[in-house]
């Protein structure tokens, strides 16, 4: 037990307050980035689309038929499992701040959240682009030397176009991913939904429009989904564009902005 | 500087902090005591603008925490040391809130040496860290951006009895220096040793504050005699209410130069006298948390 001796208020000795440069958002990017990577789930997530390019090139010379080996199809290939990874990896940027509570830390360096998820926004997507430009070059590389070792003649037959539009699905899906990261601030439950949009929305609304005259009409114009997987296989008319804009206000957009507000009020614990 | 000004912050009815209203002074280290759930940590998240507050506001060095323009370089905080990722290392953790903060890397390591740990702990996930460990990487995220105050929650939690007086040590020094210190804790003893300055919170609402001077001047005095009676009728004829406080002592509540006189004009013989010290302070701890205690006293002391 330590005896009390009476405290005078200490001599203060004033500490000289620094004036300090608010933090650029060109550091919280490049922080928000080395995020994503600096994790072994975030290792591991990222390596694997590089991995699962690799082997879907591997596959397609090993097993798809000589007149099967276009570009077309390694990238195809390819362009799958990245379809799959690349929105965890936009969910997960979001979400980890919440599951895993680094959000304490995060949100209290860079009060400003809208700077955060911004942020997390434009790395997550980059990330996207640049790993389709890998695709692009593993798949040219697996055309190349498919095409060598079954003497079937090389054939290009992806057009920028064509790239672009799937490039830009591939990015929605990240959008979306995003967006469920955004609103449910829960990796388990935005991976979950993430499944059910991609999987299971598909067969409900096919059915749906198989069935119900009045729905297959409609669909183009309210289903996101439908509108975002057809970016796959084609380039975009005017009517497309419009039916994917006019979607995307109630799928992306609207949830968008109300997870936006809700994620800036909610109590970070 | 802090400021929590009626600070009060509601959950569908229940209020965790109440009007709670306070000063932590540079110079000074200021103890945040209360009973676990008694609303330390909401509070402490309503400063650092985690937590929007129902009502009131709180500034930090003059102007609202989320207008500082780097906040990790003015203010170090320490909230919850497991609140991290378990698959970052120790070290990516400082590098990450050092880039955040725009300091160059060899802050890292100068900060890992300050908080013991070393560059093999340091290499390894988080995961993997004990809770003493996690507090020391906690508090070098803190110390890192050399701010002006510190915020920390519960710090000493899971460090061994060497961690705590390293710890106590570091706070103190830090104060000296001039800066600001907030420390929250649930063990009085803990908060008794190194705070300058108390504000005592139960069931969310302020029950005490001021200097631990004032507040154990409040505390009363310790007094034996042989004849334990007969000192407390002359106490309690003199109008001083006293209680048998362990071992046979009386805890009067007046000053131990007003229990003398009463004794010496009674002519009992004193065999101890003098303020009562912790043990007076956790008393008052207890009372004035009482309501908010999850466990009634006695049945604590019956356990």
């Amino acid at each position: 037990m330590s005896t009390l001796t009476a405290t005078s208020p200490a001599p203060v000795v004033r500490r000289e307050r620094q004036a300090h440069a608010p933090i650029p958002a060109t550091r919280v990017l490049a922080v928000e980035l080395r995020k994503m990577f600096d994790t072994r789930s975030g290792f591991w997530l990222v390596m694997s689309i590089g991995i699962l390019a690799l082997l879907a090139t591997g596959a397609t010379i090993a097993f798809a038929p000589e007149e099967a080996q276009t570009y077309g199809n390694f990238a195809a290939a390819i362009g799958f499992p990245m379809a799959v990874v690349l929105p965890m990896v936009a969910i997960l940027s979001v979400t980890s701040e919440w599951s895993q509570r680094s959000g304490l830390t995060t949100f209290t360096l860079v009060p400003s959240r809208g700077r955060v998820i911004a942020a997390k926004a434009v790395g997550a997507i980059g990330i996207g682009v640049v790993s389709m430009l890998l695709a692009l070059g593993i798949g040219a590389l697996g055309n190349i030397v498919g095409t060598a070792i079954s003497g079937a003649p090389t054939t290009w037959d992806v057009s920028v176009a064509e790239f672009s539009s799937i490039v830009l699905a591939t990015v929605l899906g990240m959008v979306v991913g995003f967006t469920l990261g955004v609103v449910l601030r829960s990796s388990a439950a935005a991976i979950v939904g993430y499944f059910v949009y991609s999987l299971l929305l598909p067969t409900a609304f096919g059915m749906l429009a198989a069935f119900q005259d009045w729905f297959r009409d409609l669909q183009p114009w309210v289903d996101f989904q439908y509108n975002q997987t057809m970016l796959y296989d084609r380039v975009p008319d005017a009517e497309n564009w419009a039916q994917l804009g006019v979607s995307a206000l109630p799928w992306l957009a609207l949830p968008l902005a109300v997870g936006l507000v809700m994620l800036h009020r909610s109590e970070v614990k | 500087m802090i400021t929590a000004d009626h600070l009060t912050k509601s959950y569908r009815g229940v209020t965790a902090v109440d009007d709670v209203s306070f000063t932590a002074r540079p110079g000074r280290v200021t103890g945040f005591l209360g009973p676990n759930g008694a609303g330390k940590s909401t509070t402490m998240r309503i400063l650092v603008g985690l937590t929007p507050p129902t009502s009131g506001s709180a500034e930090v060095l003059g102007g609202r925490y989320a207008d500082l323009p780097n906040p990790g370089r003015e203010v170090g905080v320490l909230l919850d040391a497991s609140a991290q990722h378990a698959g970052r290392t120790g070290r990516e953790i400082l590098t990450v809130a050092a880039r955040t903060m725009g300091l160059r890397s060899e802050r890292v390591e100068e900060m890992l040496a300050r908080v013991s740990l070393t560059g093999k702990e340091a290499d390894r996930r988080v995961r993997g860290y004990s809770l003493g460990m996690r507090q020391r990487l906690g508090i070098a995220t803190a110390l890192l951006g050399d701010p002006d105050v510190l915020i920390l929650d519960e710090p000493a939690n899971g460090l061994d009895p060497a961690g705590i007086r390293w710890m106590r040590d570091l706070l103190r020094e830090y104060a000296d220096q001039g800066g600001t210190v907030l420390l929250s804790s649930h063990l009085l003893h803990e908060i008794e040793v190194v705070a300058d300055d108390l504000v005592v919170i139960g069931n969310g609402r302020i029950v005490a504050q001021g200097t631990k001077a004032e507040l154990l001047a409040g505390a009363g005095t310790v007094c034996a005699a042989a004849d334990t009676r007969a000192l407390a009728s002359a106490l309690s004829g003199a109008g001083i209410t006293s209680k048998v406080s362990g071992s046979g002592a009386l805890h009067a509540d007046a000053e131990a130069a007003e229990v003398g006189r009463v004794a010496h004009a009674a002519g009992v013989p004193l065999t101890e006298l003098r303020a009562a010290d912790g043990a007076g302070l956790e008393e008052m701890f207890l009372q004035l948390t009482a309501e908010s205690q999850r466990d009634r006293i006695h049945e604590g002391a019956a356990a």
